[in-house]
């Protein structure tokens, strides 16, 4: 089904350098499995970035934010240096900002230039130069790849009738000045209103919901350790969008899908709020899109059970 | 009323009398009650620089007192005590005291990042956060929040092992956090993610539990990561007044695991 080249002219992005991160080898393993079939459904090549290491994620930063942009750097230099790529994509929100934002410290602050050298040099690998690589999320990879024109042709099972409430969570679109192509007019994502993943999954034919809190906190940074905040702030976002009518919430960050996942359940028994949106990831919904099956997206592998939901809806 | 001075009007600030005449004059009701005076005079003059010294703190200076980050947060949404501009002019102003009172729930901010999203002056308020969690918990002023806790753990393993495992991860920090690993939810959430999982999928999961992922010819990396860490821990510690560092590793003090033990 896939040997259709992307029509769109846009071959920048059809071979990128694949950086799944720590989530999607764990609790995020649909995400991964997901993404992975979507590329090859697409035709588009995904290369896993050689012995790749952590980005440093949130917690790293809190012990020391120069030490996260070392991490972060190690992972671009790796892709430039090693496998000569120049497109990095990062499913993973937290990982994607770590990398743009490693890009940016690089590029602005000559501390963390220092240390960067220092580590790298000491670590034993090449020091990576501010603008090897540019890092890319999943989204701007189909969006830029493929688009919305390209997915329309491709579309097996459409999604109409889904109502959908995209959900983009913190690390896609903040703080601004780490994502310099973003707000820059038509075409370009919005920080305060993304739309990529509503682009998309319009295209596929889903109807997306009015959701005021697309870009909302899960409160993933302490989903464990304060739970009852996390929790509130999930059960916020759950009933708005129930509110605005969605049926799911698609994702695109491993950290916010099982947040909303577990928080989903928690809410049940600390605030004895009950909700039926099933959140499910966008790579999920297009690949079923496309005609690929429940379980080689994923969907098994979600804690939020949405088996039935995809069968009523004719994706399965 | 601006919020530095609504410390004035705290019961124990008032001065209420029942019956009240002044000049002759009945005054009791709302005339009878009076702000009393207060001087400050317990100022920390070191308290700002501290804080800068601290990864995160280092932009506190630029604050020009919008409240921006205040109006934006998404903690403060959910508890109004959670006010970033304030800590940030209680630092500036070295008013540790007041600072103080707001010890237990600095450490709650979620990182979601729309405060450093509008300052417009790049003071970057969730780094401050950070940087003061930090600073009361080196100060022994709270002690090791469950958060700090978690970043740890983590941390440790990234420098370990160049990866993490998250359920190695979450194991780890129920332990060292002294809460039980058994929690309902998250029980009842393991019953739900297991219920369409294939045998084979679960057999791969359980052998990554066991097989720690790692990232191979990580020892140079470890090395020069611990060797700068150290140096970093030092370099704050003395920044603080402090003795030398006791290490990331050190494991977390008793009246630490006593306390998370009352939480539960």
């Amino acid at each position: 089904m896939s040997d259709k080249q992307p029509k769109s002219g846009k071959q920048k992005y059809a071979e990128v350098a694949y950086y799944p991160g720590c989530a999607l080898e764990g609790t995020g393993h649909a995400y991964n499995r997901s993404t992975k079939a979507l590329g090859k459904a697409l035709g588009l090549k995904l290369k896993e970035v050689e012995n790749w290491n952590c980005c440093g994620a949130m917690e790293v930063k809190n012990i020391d934010p120069k030490l996260q942009t070392y991490l972060s750097s190690r992972v671009m230099s790796i892709a430039a240096n090693k496998m000569k790529m120049d497109t990095v994509m990062a499913p993973c929100n937290g990982c994607y900002h770590n990398l743009k934002k490693a890009e940016y410290e690089l590029s602005s602050d000559e501390k963390s230039r220092e240390v960067v050298e220092r580590l790298s040099q000491k670590a034993g690998h090449a020091t990576y130069q501010v603008g090897q690589v540019e890092t890319i999320h999943a989204l701007d990879w189909i969006k830029e790849a493929i688009g919305e024109d390209g997915l329309r042709e491709r579309v097996k099972n459409s999604l109409q009738g889904i109502r959908i409430a995209n959900y983009y969570g913190c690390m896609y679109t903040r703080p601004r000045h780490i994502f310099p192509e973003k707000d820059q007019g038509p075409g370009s994502e919005s920080t305060s209103k993304p739309h990529f993943m509503d682009d998309l999954l319009e295209a596929a034919g889903a109807e997306n919901v009015d959701f005021p809190l697309k870009t909302a906190c899960c409160g993933g940074a302490h989903t464990l350790s304060d739970s009852d905040t996390s929790t509130r702030l999930v059960a916020n976002i759950l009933q708005a969008a129930e509110a605005a009518g969605a049926e799911v919430i698609a994702t695109e960050c491993p950290t916010c899908h099982s947040g909303l996942e577990m928080h989903q359940i928690r809410a049940e028994s600390t605030l004895g709020l009950k909700t039926h949106v099933k959140i499910i990831y966008f790579t999920q919904l297009l690949g079923l899109a496309l005609g690929l099956k429940p379980k080689a997206v994923g969907l098994h592998e979600n804690v939020s059970d949405s088996f039935a939901f995809v069968k009523e809806k004719g994706l399965a | 009323m601006p919020i530095h001075e609504k410390s004035l009007i705290r019961p124990e600030n008032l001065a209420v009398h029942e019956h009240l005449e002044i000049e002759g004059i009945d005054v009791s009701g709302h005339w009878s009650t009076f702000i009393g005076s207060r001087v400050v005079t317990d100022y920390n003059e070191a308290l700002e620089e501290e804080i800068a010294a601290l990864p995160g703190g280092e932009f506190i200076h630029r604050c020009w007192q919008c409240g921006s980050c205040t109006n934006s947060c998404t903690v403060n949404a959910l508890n109004p005590d959670f006010n970033p501009r304030y800590w940030i002019y209680l630092i500036r102003t070295g008013m540790e005291a007041e600072l103080l009172r707001d010890k237990d729930i600095i450490w709650q901010c979620v990182s979601c990042h729309k405060c450093t999203h509008v300052c417009p002056r790049d003071v970057v308020p969730e780094g401050v956060m950070k940087a003061t969690a930090h600073w009361l918990e080196l100060k022994g002023h709270t002690p090791k929040s469950r958060s700090m806790i978690f970043d740890e753990v983590f941390s440790e393993q990234v420098f370990q092992t160049g990866k993490i495992e998250d359920g190695r991860v979450i194991m780890r920090f129920f332990k060292r956090s002294g809460q039980a690993l058994l929690q309902p939810w998250l029980v009842e959430m393991a019953r739900r993610m297991l219920r369409n999982l294939p045998l084979g999928l679960m057999t791969r999961m359980g052998l990554a539990s066991l097989i720690k992922p790692r990232t191979s010819g990580w020892g140079d990396a470890r090395a020069a990561i611990r060797e700068y860490v150290d140096e970093r821990q030092a370099h704050h510690r003395k920044a603080l007044g402090l003795d030398a560092s006791p290490g990331l590793d050190a494991s977390p003090r008793l009246d630490d695991l006593v306390q998370a033990a009352k939480e539960i």
